[in-house]
């Protein structure tokens, strides 16, 4: 359909605007060296592919074995009616390819099953395979393939009114987390020298009234804080009532009632109560974790962690890299300017230390000194207090061993009920579906038989994983077997939207992938994330 | 997977399980059956506002979920920079209108579905144009938009005498929006759950730098691009207008920042961070786009057919830092004036257009001013625009009675602004109106006033 186009095409930049504003060249660059493969065409996986092409996806490749019938142009956009009887995967690729000529698009002919089941070594030449609408058995295989070749993996089915979406990595680890509320990183309760001495040079009593309105909030706890502490044996504000006076002292400096400056300070003065240090539990945790002991066989990721915690212990005082960065305040231009350097140089003195302990720990482990940009170790120590490390259990374990104490506190807890009533019936469907052949309600007739059954094979589900009588709701259970395996449009699209969304947070690394299974519930939209 | 029975297969194979099957996690009113789905097709008109990201999602959602009968309305065309999401688009149609080309590329790949564009402003359509929809599915960027279909919507809504929303008067929206990986779906069923306008603390406010901080304190990029946009832009060229879209005008407007920013030492100011600051650019990918959208249709096919329990009411979705979904059951504003019973107020036959607009400046709960009065659909007075008060203004010396077909009661629809000296805002009412000394009023319309 694609002819190819005279016309000069327009900067890709253009094009890509809306998102680059979210995750940047680099993030769009990652994105653009990606190569997806997608397991099976329904909507559910149509649906995924589509928002991916659309952002500039480097290259897909869609495995489906069916023929286009009737009942597919009711859900799936990608084929219409001159599509019937020819292989869904070919049509879903020349729909795909329209979408966005940038991307490189193939299909192969072939039953994702089969494909598992006889070349388990095609799945290693790619960056995420999406795998949807598989069933139990495959998942379980697929995922160990997928581990082996350390290649990404996300599940997505959609069933009825419910789905699902899990992804399957082994460690997914993040520098640019880019967490929407977190608090600066201005030192209030812990100024170094350089900070110390510009706050010195200022007269927080200037008589000019214009100076007075316009000292930065910064100055002004930095140099209360210090005065506090010198009339308090070193200490800095500790009890509600210390708190409360500081923040009295503060408004007594305020000599007009316009002074956004002290408003500022007085709303910021939590700052200077903050503990010192590390405080994030979860930077606590990666600095304890054993990955952070290092080797040959470490990542950069690890690497840089174990030179971040040398840093810490060292030179940090106790505190991580200064972030370099300060937030807009009430402020005379030019002395937000100079502070907006003093926290950068900071920042740089910090980061070469940093460089200099990631070398070094490089030549110990034995690899190349310099195999780790610089660019790469400066958003490091920009975001030292960010840093997240995501861990999968296999497929395998949580479908064998889930954390029983989770599962029960899920059963009996009325906000999670159907959430997890999903995740059992959507396992117990293929178990049914390996006895019978056929999904509970798949087609007409016998409904009340197949209910009973399903019942059964949910129970023994249960009391397989150790879960003895706890039951799941009769409703739901009739709901799932009137589903019958239905992929219906909207909710492939809701989860296809959602395992995108995951997929693109992997590849480029941003922002933060979700944790445990997520379980779409649209009877009321009350979906959960089960940790199992 | 079983392939018995593949090739027979019906095009509403999947649809149909939900449709024509009885559940018992469903619907007050679901009657599944043939007729169900039959009906939906042939009988349910569904309205579109806006063709762009969710726009596009919605149509073919909608289109897949049983609807045969969409209409869209959008006044934008098409631009590169919706190419990224707006997968109905090609490059090729970039300055085509947009639902123009939604609603051609949707009924070329579904086939059966009727899609109306209408390539116009929303203030453009009549209310009768609204009204004629089962329900209005929203996809837009702008809370202005939003209010104006919320009130058109509210507008359609009357109250028995018992002061309880009849139901066939009741026109439900259901609402989308995104920012980045962030999005809410909701649905509003006026008089039942809370309207925008009962909830429209939800919307943060938007984010505007003090003059005298970008005249003489300038601190960061965006400072020094809102001076060069605000400021310096009027200096320099007195009398034109900036146009945001015009390239030119982004182009010195990033030069001037420039300029600004070299003065003062200020990094940061770049060409795309200028356009941002000045169009206001909310970032947008198509993944969120598409879960959003998906909830929306979802919602809107269980509004339509009971097919399962509705959403209740607001939906955030948040993939920013794991993934995080929250059904809030928000309630409406009791005293809220664009979805509740309005205001009640007698008056003699005798009484002008004019002395009804004094009283509602009078009137404690509103102190109304700058009053614009319709009733049905007709426009009895209008501030704006100049030709319309035109128009109007004789109206202002006639009796209201005369105006209203000398029906002893009724309903009017007021506009203006409203409020509290500093805390006035634009502001839409009902106001139920009766006429002392006219055969026909009950006590019992007088009801649930108030």
């Amino acid at each position: 359909m694609a002819e190819p186009k005279a016309e000069p095409k327009p900067e890709p930049k253009t094009k890509y605007d809306r998102q680059l504003r979210i995750w940047g060249e680099q993030g769009q660059s990652a994105l653009e060296k990606a190569s997806i493969c997608l397991l099976n065409c329904g909507p559910t996986g149509s649906e995924t592919l589509k928002n991916l092409v659309l952002g500039g996806i480097g290259s897909i490749t869609v495995v489906d074995g069916s023929k286009v019938e009737n009942g597919d142009l009711g859900n799936n956009f990608m084929v219409s009616e001159s599509n019937l009887g020819q292989p869904k995967a070919k049509c879903v690729c020349a729909f795909l390819q329209e979408l966005n000529d940038a991307v490189k698009a193939k299909f192969i002919e072939e039953h994702p099953v089969t494909l598992i089941d006889t070349n388990p070594s095609f799945f290693s030449q790619f960056t995420v395979v999406i795998a949807t609408q598989l069933v139990e058995a495959s998942m379980v295989k697929l995922d160990r393939i997928c581990r082996d070749a350390n290649v990404m993996l996300i599940f997505a089915r959609s069933y009825g009114l419910s789905g699902f979406v899990r992804i399957s990595v082994k460690e997914h680890t993040v520098i640019e987390s880019k967490p929407d509320h977190f608090l600066d990183d201005l030192r209030l309760n812990n100024p170094w020298p350089e900070l110390k001495k510009f706050t010195e040079s200022i007269d927080l009593d200037t008589s000019d009234p214009v100076a007075h309105k316009h000292t930065p909030y910064i100055l002004i706890l930095v140099k209360m804080a210090n005065d506090w502490a010198k009339a308090h044996n070193g200490k800095l504000p500790s009890t509600r009532e210390e708190k409360r006076e500081f923040k009295e002292l503060i408004k007594a400096k305020t000599i007009a009632p316009d002074e956004d400056n002290y408003k500022e300070a007085i709303e910021a003065s939590f700052k200077v109560f903050a503990p010192q240090g590390i405080s994030s539990s979860n930077l606590k945790r990666i600095l304890d974790d054993p990955c952070s002991e290092v080797d040959s066989c470490s990542s950069d990721f690890w690497v840089m962690v174990a030179a971040l915690k040398e840093f810490i212990a060292n030179e940090g005082g106790g505190e991580a890299p200064l972030e370099g960065s300060i937030p807009d305040m009430t402020s005379s231009t030019e002395i937000y300017i100079n502070l907006q350097k003093l926290y950068q140089a900071k920042a740089e003195a910090d980061f070469i230390i940093v460089g200099q302990r990631v070398r070094d720990i490089l030549k110990k482990i034995g690899r190349d000194p310099l195999s780790i940009s610089n660019d790469l170790i400066k958003s490091f120590c920009k975001n030292a207090r960010k840093l997240t490390v995501c861990r999968y259990k296999s497929i395998e374990e949580e479908f064998n061993s889930p954390i029983l104490p989770e599962m029960q506190k899920y059963l009996s807890d009325e906000e999670y009920s159907v959430a997890v009533g999903f995740y059992i019936l959507l396992r117990a469907v293929d178990r049914f579906s390996a006895n019978y052949n056929a999904f509970p309600g798949q087609f007409d007739g016998a409904m009340d038989e197949e209910i009973s059954r399903l019942k059964t094979t949910a129970v023994s589900l249960l009391t397989d994983l150790g879960c003895n009588g706890s039951p799941l709701p009769e409703d739901l259970i009739n709901e799932m077997c009137r589903y019958g395996a239905a992929e219906l449009h909207a909710v492939a699209a809701y989860i296809g939207g959602v395992a995108s969304q995951e997929v693109i947070k992997l590849i480029t690394r941003q922002f933060v992938p979700m944790s445990g299974t997520f379980i779409f519930n649209g009877i009321d939209h009350k979906s959960q994330l089960l940790s199992l | 997977m079983a392939d018995a029975g593949a090739h027979q297969s019906s095009r509403s194979r999947d649809l149909d399980k939900l449709l024509l099957r009885p559940g018992h996690l469903v619907g007050p009113a679901f009657e599944p059956g043939t007729e169900l789905r039959d009906d939906i097709q042939e009988y349910a008109r569904i309205l579109v506002v806006g063709a762009g990201g969710l726009g596009c999602e919605l149509l073919k959602d909608l289109a897949l979920s049983g609807f045969r009968n969409l209409e869209v309305i959008d006044m934008d065309r098409i631009e590169v920079s919706n190419l990224n999401r707006q997968f109905l688009f090609r490059l090729e149609d970039v300055g085509k209108p947009k639902a123009e080309v939604a609603a051609k590329r949707v009924m070329e790949r579904v086939s059966g579905v009727n899609i109306v564009p209408h390539f116009c402003r929303i203030e453009d359509k009549l209310d009768e144009f609204y009204s004629d929809f089962m329900i209005i599915v929203l996809g837009l960027d702008s809370i202005e938009a939003r209010s104006y279909i919320n009130e058109v919507a509210c507008s359609f809504l009357e109250y028995d005498s018992n002061g309880n929303p009849r139901e066939e008067t009741m026109k439900p929206m259901v609402d989308g929006g995104t920012e980045g990986f962030k999005g809410h779906a909701r649905v509003i069923l006026p008089g039942i759950t809370p309207c925008f306008q009962c909830t429209i603390w939800l919307f943060p406010p938007q984010v505007k730098y003090p003059l005298c901080t970008l005249a003489e304190t300038p601190r960061t990029a965006p400072h020094c691009i809102e001076y060069a946009h605000l400021i310096k832009w009027d200096e320099v060229h007195s009398g034109k207008t900036f146009d945001p879209d015009n390239p030119q005008h982004m182009q010195w407007v990033y030069s001037e920042a420039l300029k600004r920013a070299a003065l003062f030492s200020i990094p940061g100011v770049t060409y795309t961070l200028t356009q941002g600051v000045v169009k206001n650019i909310i970032p947008a990918i198509a993944s969120t786009n598409a879960i959003i959208s998906a909830a929306c249709a979802l919602e809107t096919l269980k509004i339509a057919s009971g097919c399962s329990k509705t959403l209740s009411n607001y939906l955030t979705y948040n993939g920013v830092e794991g993934l995080h979904t929250k059904v809030t059951e928000f309630v409406r504003d009791k005293e809220c004036l664009m979805c509740g019973p309005g205001i009640f107020m007698e008056l003699e036959t005798s009484d002008t257009l004019k002395m009804l607009m004094d009283k509602l400046g009078d009137e404690p709960q509103l102190l109304m001013s700058g009053v614009s009065v319709k009733h049905g659909g007709k426009t009895l007075y209008m501030q704006a625009p100049p030709e319309l008060e035109a128009m109007t203004r004789s109206n202002l010396s006639i009796s209201l009675f005369k105006l209203m077909e000398e029906s002893p009661k009724g309903i009017l629809h007021v506009t203006g602004t409203a409020g509290k000296p500093g805390k006035r805002q634009s502001c839409s009412t009902k106001l139920r109106v009766a006429f002392k000394g006219v055969a026909g009023i009950k006590d019992t319309d007088m009801a649930g006033g108030a």
